[in-house]
């Protein structure tokens, strides 16, 4: 059984800790100036959207060069998105999400 | 809590497909969940993983990502700082998006910090359910000829996106998560995926920055916890039970 992954976790773990544990244990660290948490706050909408995307709208070209690419998996992951805007509810988005694909793909159509 | 303890367990279920996927062992897929115990990451480094990203690209993704968990130690510190500061190191490894929300509104409720309703809410609410549905997921995974067919791939990027809808709730984080977009999408056709979500997800913050915040968009309470009021000190700090 490979337990090769076990060091990535490790490492993951090392830039992960720091962010939780800074704030409890440094005196004061909620004074840090406004404009650098306010920065800290759009990190998560940004990178996480920044995921999203590529994962779903970025496919390899016939040249291996990456192009832009329109597909089923991009409109289920669109209508979960929509989902969690209006009714805040990621779980039911998730559930839409793999049933819609679920079905194209027995339908022949994803 | 049960809530939290439903959606921990499901989200936990569908990581262990989701690693089981990606090639973890069994021992790589609980290792995850226990020791970076961080979902957003966990699913964003499966998918990476399956998709060939190098470890170094990962390790800064996960940064990035988990970045906004200083925000959460900042709005608890003053209601932690009585507390001991080896249990302070202990309680920053369970601070999810989960422990965090349900522990502030739990102490904003009592007027004062509740040190074991932290812990049931961490432990027992996020972590028990999260490792075992982990290990429920991997396992039961085997059960699944074709996690394709059942459209279990498309859970990673969904789950992204309704995390970052979930987090938009400003103007300036509409405007950083399709500024993120945008540019990881620019970025990823000019260079590559890989650049181009490290570039959304640093520039992407900036340009949100840049747009004046309206009223309206500080949240409630209880939502975010870079506001001033998330911050307020509790006007006593004891150890507390349960209500």
């Amino acid at each position: 059984m490979s337990i090769e992954l076990v060091g990535l976790a490790v490492l993951m773990f090392a830039v992960t800790y720091p962010a939780r544990a800074i704030p409890l244990l440094v005196p004061r660290f909620e004074h840090l100036p406004p404009r650098a948490l306010e920065y800290l706050r759009l990190v998560g909408p940004a990178v996480l959207g920044a995921i999203a995307a590529t994962e779903v709208l970025i496919r390899e070209g016939p040249d291996g060069s990456p192009v832009l690419a329109l597909t089923w998996e991009a409109a289920a992951v669109l209508a979960c998105a929509a989902i969690v805007a209006w009714r805040r509810n990621l779980a039911l988005g998730l559930l839409v999400a793999v049933v819609l694909i679920a079905v194209l793909r027995a339908a022949g159509i994803a | 809590m049960t809530g939290i303890v439903v959606s921990a367990a499901g989200f936990g279920v569908v990581f262990g497909l989701t690693a089981r996927g990606a090639g973890f062992s069994l021992v790589e897929a609980v290792a995850f969940s226990t020791i970076v115990f961080a979902g957003a990451s966990q699913f964003a480094a499966a998918g990476m993983i399956a998709s060939g990203f190098g470890w170094p690209a990962i390790v800064l993704l996960t940064g990035l990502v988990n970045a906004r968990h200083a925000l959460y130690g900042a709005a608890l510190a003053p209601w932690l700082r009585a507390q001991p500061r080896s249990e302070r190191a202990a309680m920053a490894h369970v601070l999810t998006d989960e422990a965090f929300a349900l522990s502030l509104v739990h102490f904003r409720r009592l007027g004062f910090t509740d040190r074991r309703g932290y812990w049931i809410a961490a432990i027992g609410g996020v972590f028990i359910p999260w490792n075992l549905a982990t290990l429920l997921g991997y396992l039961g995974g085997q059960a699944v000829p074709d996690p394709g067919m059942l459209g279990l791939d498309v859970v990673f990027p969904a789950a992204m996106a309704g995390l970052a809808v979930g987090l938009a709730t400003g103007r300036r984080e509409v405007v950083a998560l399709c500024a993120g977009v945008a540019i990881a999408l620019a970025v990823a056709l000019a260079i590559d995926p890989r650049v181009g979500v490290v570039a959304g997800g640093l520039l992407g913050p900036a340009v949100g920055l840049a747009v004046p915040r309206r009223n309206r968009d500080v949240p409630e309470p209880d939502e975010l916890p870079a506001e001033p009021d998330a911050f307020a000190r509790p006007d006593r700090s004891e150890d507390g039970m349960l209500p």
